[in-house]
């Protein structure tokens, strides 16, 4: 009798250990109300800074509203907004990743260059191949040159201890200098073309664009699919798989992954190459989605982009994906601003640093807005 | 005594970690070899001519010429290293084999490169020193940074602002007010990556990210709206060259050292400033216990944060004056991101030179060297594409953080906030 | 000099370190005060010495009420506090951390070095430290760094000092060296507060005592009318058995097997030497030495964390020298690490998530690649409920819980599993004594199961209650074996292994004997 009881027992306070916390205001503040201080304290910073290189204030006004009309303001914006926002969520993804498991990784610029090009190679030599093996094999080498360009930081840091941030810098000038070499030779460069630019992709190894029964000017193309499963999949791999496990336990603390068994190595050297084959997609997407050719400089700092997309989804998955899309809009918003109001898009750039300021720095937002914060409260009580 | 004996004895039977290392290096130094021997083979009885005075030099000294067979010489040298290395794991000697092996690959290049024609080899040292000039400053600015426990990965943002101000600054108000912006400008950074590490507790490897972002946003911002209409705001005087009368004229030393502009000397000079204050100074030796073992200053009543903040502005004016360099001391315009990762590379130095300014000022100046032989090698019509040749200093940034960080040891306390309670 | 605290309260959040605490330090006079781990003695101490202020009440020297804001005011006022973790800068030299905030300064800011030299050997003299001036800390004894804490606080003619733990990395024998340093200070007429755990010493040292409990002061007294379980019943607030009840070891087949093992560190010194040991099933060995004696290196060579340079590892009949950490844990191998936070659980992962930190892959918690977390919740809740880990969900994060639980969750993730061997790493560093009574009595339970126990721990008085047969660890090496078969060991004899005493032959042939 008594033994069923303190089975009873047992088996009580089991399920009350397995009862699921509810998610607290703490990480609403984290995840909502953060990001969205950042994001109106940045564009606050932007006026300002308009406001000092002598633009007048009617301007400003009217560069805000082309910087939201661009982004969201019409079906072509919102099909802009997302093709911009498709290689920023693939790097992002792949840099997320990469800050899970501890390491800093701001190479995804040059591993962009390197799938795509990767992938116009592909694209114009294996032009034999029908589409359904062609455009999939296309993607796939763009994901392994990335993959493998990435997986020299990787094994550097894991062999050596090299630290990640500098050898993947240099891995990025190595690969525009690459890049500008390979657009000169012979067998790259487009024929009857004295400037570096390369042969095109065939249709073939083209993702289709989704838009192009409304007008044909509609951008967007059947990279979002490959977004959307990215994103699901790299969920999938950080916290339900067991390297993901692995990835997070080795980011956290290196040492207790140690102990547990986790080989350091393989963990930076995989986390490295899944960041660089994800930013080698992102080169691939945009090369067979958007540019169709490789050019000097067409990767246009999306890689550094993705660093802030990155940290602005807090590293989760569905986190890059909105973020992805908020950046893909000021991007897309931002061109538009340039053409209406003549405000250089350079402007951007400065937004979306002090975006990643904020956002890195919950600490600051919280000084410039102490309300709003619970925590801030709670804190004082205690002093 | 019969203790020790035994001890070694067993050590070198045991497979440690440096008798591995010296092995990978021995492979090196034989590929080394190969490579000298196949690729930079010299075509017997050319000779390579290397120019040490120019006609208009006070003091003339004769042309150094070489024969082709110096490579052999130098293959040759490089086997016997490799292979020394492999026999007998000679722990020791390891990483001056490797630094001799990569002189040796240094002097069979110019040889193979120079056969046949004549080169100035004057010159180059010249444009070595000048190259190295942000690099040094950079590191430096890595060295009082780090030296307190901030990772500065600012650097290259430091530099770009330095520049900018430099420029913008310069064209309005003359050379010397100009200088004077840059450093403040590049304090202000440091300032504020300061603000953002010490104060917010910030991660210090985003942190930098993003001041480089946010340096790179501005000012590629305001030259493309402001510069682009308004030529005038970007055309600044540069300093000269200052020559040092009788040292400018000692033949090659004069040309390298003492016949250069304000920076090279400031550099110079400053890292004779900083290694006496780190290292014979009462605020030196605080603001290393600060770095090496923030709590322990602590308790002794040396304010960790001031210290902090302090060092790490006084690396952004350094970094300030440094970035000058770009448009004061070289070409007097601002250009978009014109320091394009020399503030990585002065990073990459002062972990070369371990965490010393002497030691950052001398791998400085071997990063320079590889950036003026790519840009005189130009002029030589060798076969190799002139991209290679750029990528020359990023490959040797690799070698050696990748070479180098298991032996080298980074202040304790690098990189870690410090919250006091 | 007399110090006096006077209803002193200290909170962190919502918890309370100290509660109404009032205490008087006197000169000339050691003051024990005794208390176990978080029972407010370091908070207390570090508001002596001006790191922390306190919330409520007033700290009084010579009856004149001081505040305090900044850690540089309590040694301004006479208060020089030697931390447990000694606070040294390891790469400067002794002068260069004595000297550190206060240094001989010449013309603009030159660092007099010479007369920082001098004036540490002045001190040196004095009280009879022998500290070499010049050498690195790094290079010293752990021993001699903690002479240069103390030279430290008297070079800023400290008045009081506080010794915060200063005999846990001691041997038997430094302690007594050490007690006669502190006798000499005390005749100097300074005041001591001697801050331990260890009740026998409190006894030998102490003029006067006082006991701390959960941020209280519970008991004072005269150490000449006290006992050990007066105390033990103070401190813990019930009586206290120090020795854990066990039956007689019944060894079995040889478990794990060293054989002439050597390892290097990264800067290729030998951390180990040619130690040959080993384990049997059903026996509890112990590990003694003073910390940094190559213990680490002993149980990472066994683990498998650190290759090994030369020698071999035989588990249960298999060589393992070259398994990996995995390939030896699916054997049986259980592994609770010397540092919890360090290495033995991540602090932000859920309770659930540490409990199969190590054991994640095991085919009972996999779906394919994927790891089924229902399954892994419902076993941490059973290791929750069985090992009393006191938390109200199992997806609350680990380091949510309290030192003694987080540790139970460690113990239970290895311990609640099939195994052979238990290498247990200073398994009860940082707990309450009720957790540490009860980790013990689950090691002696493995042990009873079958399978063979290593305990590597720097407290003497844990791997003598424990052990049924004791190694002593010295610079690397194994230098004695102690047969400790119903407590027989010879406490003495030990401490002088300890010490790298070269009578280890005596020693050798107790263990011979067995």
């Amino acid at each position: 009798m008594t033994e069923h009881d303190d089975l009873k027992g047992v088996n009580e306070r089991m399920r009350s250990l397995m009862a699921r916390t509810t998610h607290g205001r703490d990480d609403f503040e984290d995840l909502v109300i953060v990001p969205l201080f950042a994001v109106v304290v940045a564009l606050v910073f932007g006026a300002l800074i308009m406001l000092a290189t002598a633009v007048d204030i009617p301007t400003i006004g009217r560069s805000f509203a082309a910087l939201a009309i661009g982004s969201v303001g019409s079906l072509n914006a919102w099909s802009e907004t997302l093709t911009a926002a498709i290689p920023l969520v693939l790097a992002g993804l792949g840099l997320g990743l990469g800050f899970r498991a501890g390491l800093f990784n701001i190479g995804a610029e040059g591993q962009l260059v390197m799938g795509g090009l990767a992938a116009v190679i592909a694209g114009f030599s294996l032009d034999f191949l029908p589409i359904v093996i062609h455009l999939p094999l296309t993607l796939l080498i763009g994901i392994a040159v990335g993959a493998g360009y990435a997986a020299i930081a990787g094994i550097l840091k894991a062999t050596t201890g090299a630290h990640e941030v500098i050898s993947t810098i240099m891995l990025n000038l190595i690969s525009f200098e690459l890049l500008n070499w390979l657009l000169r030779q012979p067998w790259l460069q487009r024929e009857g073309r004295s400037d570096p630019i390369s042969k095109s992709v065939p249709d073939s190894a083209q993702l289709p664009q989704l838009l192009d029964w409304i007008n044909p000017n509609l951008r967007l193309h059947a990279g979002l699919f490959v977004m959307l499963i990215a994103v699901a999949f790299i969920w999938w791999l950080l916290f339900r798989s067991k390297i993901g496990f692995a990835f997070r336990a080795s980011g956290e603390n290196p040492s207790a992954a140690n102990y547990a068994g986790m080989k350091a190595s393989f963990v930076i050297v995989l986390a490295m190459a899944t960041a660089g084959g994800l930013a080698g997609l992102a080169g691939a997407s945009q090369i067979t989605g958007v540019l169709g050719r490789a050019s000097p400089g067409f990767s246009a700092g999306i890689g550094f982009d993705a660093i802030a997309v990155a940290l602005l989804g807090r590293s989760h998955p569905v986190g890059i994906l909105f973020a992805g899309i908020l950046f893909g809009g000021l991007e897309a918003g931002g061109r538009q601003m340039q053409v209406a109001a003549g405000v250089s898009i350079d402007l951007i750039g400065i937004i979306q640093a002090l975006i990643i300021v904020f956002i890195a720095a919950p600490l600051l937002v919280r000084a410039i807005f102490p309300w709003g914060f619970r925590r801030n409260g709670r804190k004082e009580d205690a002093a | 005594m019969t203790d020790m004996t035994a001890t070694q004895t067993q050590a070198e039977k045991l497979d440690s970690a440096a008798s591995r290392k010296a092995r990978i290096m021995g492979g090196i130094l034989i590929a080394l070899a190969l490579l000298v021997l196949f690729v930079l083979d010299v075509v017997p009885g050319e000779s390579a001519t290397f120019r040490l005075t120019t006609r208009r030099d006070a003091i003339q000294i004769p042309d150094l010429v070489v024969p082709g067979a110096f490579n052999m010489v130098c293959a040759a040298l490089l086997a016997f290293l490799g292979v020394r290395q492999l026999l007998r794991g000679g722990a020791r000697w390891t990483s001056l084999s490797l630094g001799f092996g990569l002189l040796l690959l240094v002097m069979a290049f110019l040889v193979w490169a120079t056969a046949g024609k004549a080169f100035n080899l004057t010159s180059m040292l010249q444009a070595a020193v000048l190259a190295s000039v942000p690099i040094a400053l950079g590191g430096l600015a890595g060295v009082m940074s780090e030296r307190v426990a901030v990772v500065n990965i600012a650097i290259e943002g430091m530099l770009l602002a330095g520049a900018f101000a430099g420029a913008l600054i310069g064209s309005l108000l003359g050379g010397w007010i100009g200088l004077v912006a840059a450093i403040l400008v590049g304090g202000c950074f440091g300032l504020l990556l300061a603000t953002l590490v010490v104060t917010f507790r910030m991660d210090q490897i985003i942190a930098g990210v993003v001041i480089n972002l946010f340096v790179l946003g501005v000012t590629s911002y305001v030259s493309s709206q402001v510069f682009a209409e308004y030529r005038f705001l970007n055309n600044a005087k540069v300093f000269r060259a200052w020559e040092i009368p009788l040292l400018s004229d000692i033949p090659v030393i004069g040309p390298m050292l003492f016949d250069q502009n304000l920076f090279v000397y400031g550099a110079f000079i400053l890292v004779g400033i900083a290694t006496y204050y780190l290292f014979h100074t009462r605020n030196g030796l605080r603001a290393r216990a600060v770095g090496e073992h923030p709590r322990a200053a602590d308790t002794l009543g040396v304010d960790v944060y001031v210290t902090r903040y302090v060092h790490v502005t006084i690396a952004g004016m350094i970094a300030g004056f440094g970035g000058a360099f770009f448009t004061l001391g070289n070409v007097g315009r601002f250009e978009e991101n014109m320091t394009n990762g020399r503030g990585y590379i002065g990073l990459a130095a002062m972990i070369f030179g371990r965490w010393h300014p002497v030691g950052a000022l001398s791998a400085a100046l071997i990063f320079g060297f590889a950036d003026s032989i790519q840009q005189k090698l130009a002029l030589l019509n060798t076969p190799i594409p002139s991209e290679f040749l750029a990528m020359a200093p990023y490959i040797a940034t690799i070698i050696v953080v990748a070479g180098l960080v298991g032996r080298s040891r980074p202040p304790a306390a690098d990189g870690k906030p410090y919250v006091k309670e | 000099m007399d110090v006096e605290l006077r209803g002193i309260t200290k909170r962190f959040g919502s918890v309370v370190a100290n509660d109404n605490v009032n205490l008087t330090i006197r000169g000339g006079e050691v003051l024990g005060l005794l208390g176990e781990n978080g029972a407010g003695k370091s908070t207390m101490m570090n508001m002596l010495s001006g790191l922390y202020t306190p919330d409520e009440g007033e700290i009084l020297i010579d009856g004149k009420k001081v505040e305090f804001d900044g850690p540089g005011d309590g040694i301004e006022a006479g208060i020089g506090m030697v931390h447990q973790h000694f606070m040294l800068v390891p790469v400067f030299t002794v002068a260069e951390n004595v000297v550190l905030g206060v240094e001989p300064t010449g013309k603009m800011g030159y660092l007099d070095m010479r007369r920082a030299r001098r004036q540490v050997e002045e001190i040196n003299e004095k009280y009879g430290l022998h500290v070499p001036p010049d050498e690195l800390i790094e290079e010293l004894p752990v021993g001699i760094q903690q002479r240069v804490e103390i030279l430290k606080v008297l070079f800023r003619s400290a008045d009081v000092l506080i010794l915060d733990e200063p005999t846990a990395v001691l041997t038997p024998q430094e302690v007594r060296e050490f007690f006669g340093i502190v006798n000499t200070l005390k005749e100097a007429g300074k005041a001591i507060v001697f801050i331990t755990h260890k009740l026998h010493e409190i006894l030998e040292i102490s003029d006067r005592v006082s006991v701390l409990r959960q941020g209280r002061i519970t008991g004072e007294g005269d150490p000449k009318t006290l006992t050990e379980a007066d105390l033990a019943e103070m401190m813990v607030g019930r009586p206290v058995s120090f020795t854990t009840d066990k039956e007689p070891a019944k060894p079995g087949r040889t478990m794990i097997e060293m054989q002439n093992v050597s390892m290097l560190d990264e800067t290729d010194e030998i951390v180990l030497e040619r130690v040959s040991m080993s384990v049997r099933s059903g026996e509890v060995v112990g590990v003694a030495g003073v910390q940094g004696n190559g213990q680490t290196e002993l149980v990472e060579a066994l683990t498998g964390l650190e290759r090994v340079a030369s020698g071999k590892i035989i588990f249960d009949g298999t060589d393992i020298t070259t398994a990996s950490v995995r390939e030896r844990h699916k054997m049986g191998m259980a592994h609770i690490p010397e540092d919890r936070h360090k290495s033995g659980m991540v602090d932000s992962f859920t309770i659930a998530e540490n409990m199969v930190l190590n054991n994640y892959y095991a085919p009972e918690y996999s779906r394919g690649w994927a790891i089924d977390w229902n399954k892994v919740a419902e076993t941490s809740a059973r290791y929750c409920v069985e090992f009393d880990v006191r938390t109200p969900s199992v997806y609350l994060p680990g380091g949510s819980l309290s030192g003694g639980n987080q540790q139970k969750m460690v113990v239970a993730r290895e311990l609640e599993r099939e195994t052979k061997l238990v290498i247990a790493s200073q398994p009860t560093r940082g707990v309450d004594v009720g957790s540490i009574e009860y980790i013990h009595e689950r090691l002696i339970q493995a042990r009873d199961e079958g399978d063979g126990v290593l305990i590597v721990s720097s407290e003497l008085d844990e791997v003598l209650g424990l052990s049924d047969r004791i190694y002593v660890m010295y610079d690397g090496r194994i230098v004695a074996e102690f047969d400790n078969t119903g407590g027989k060991a010879d406490r003495n004899a030990v401490g002088l292994a300890m010490a790298g005493a070269h009578n280890g032959d005596a020693a050798t042939g107790e263990g011979d004997a067995a």
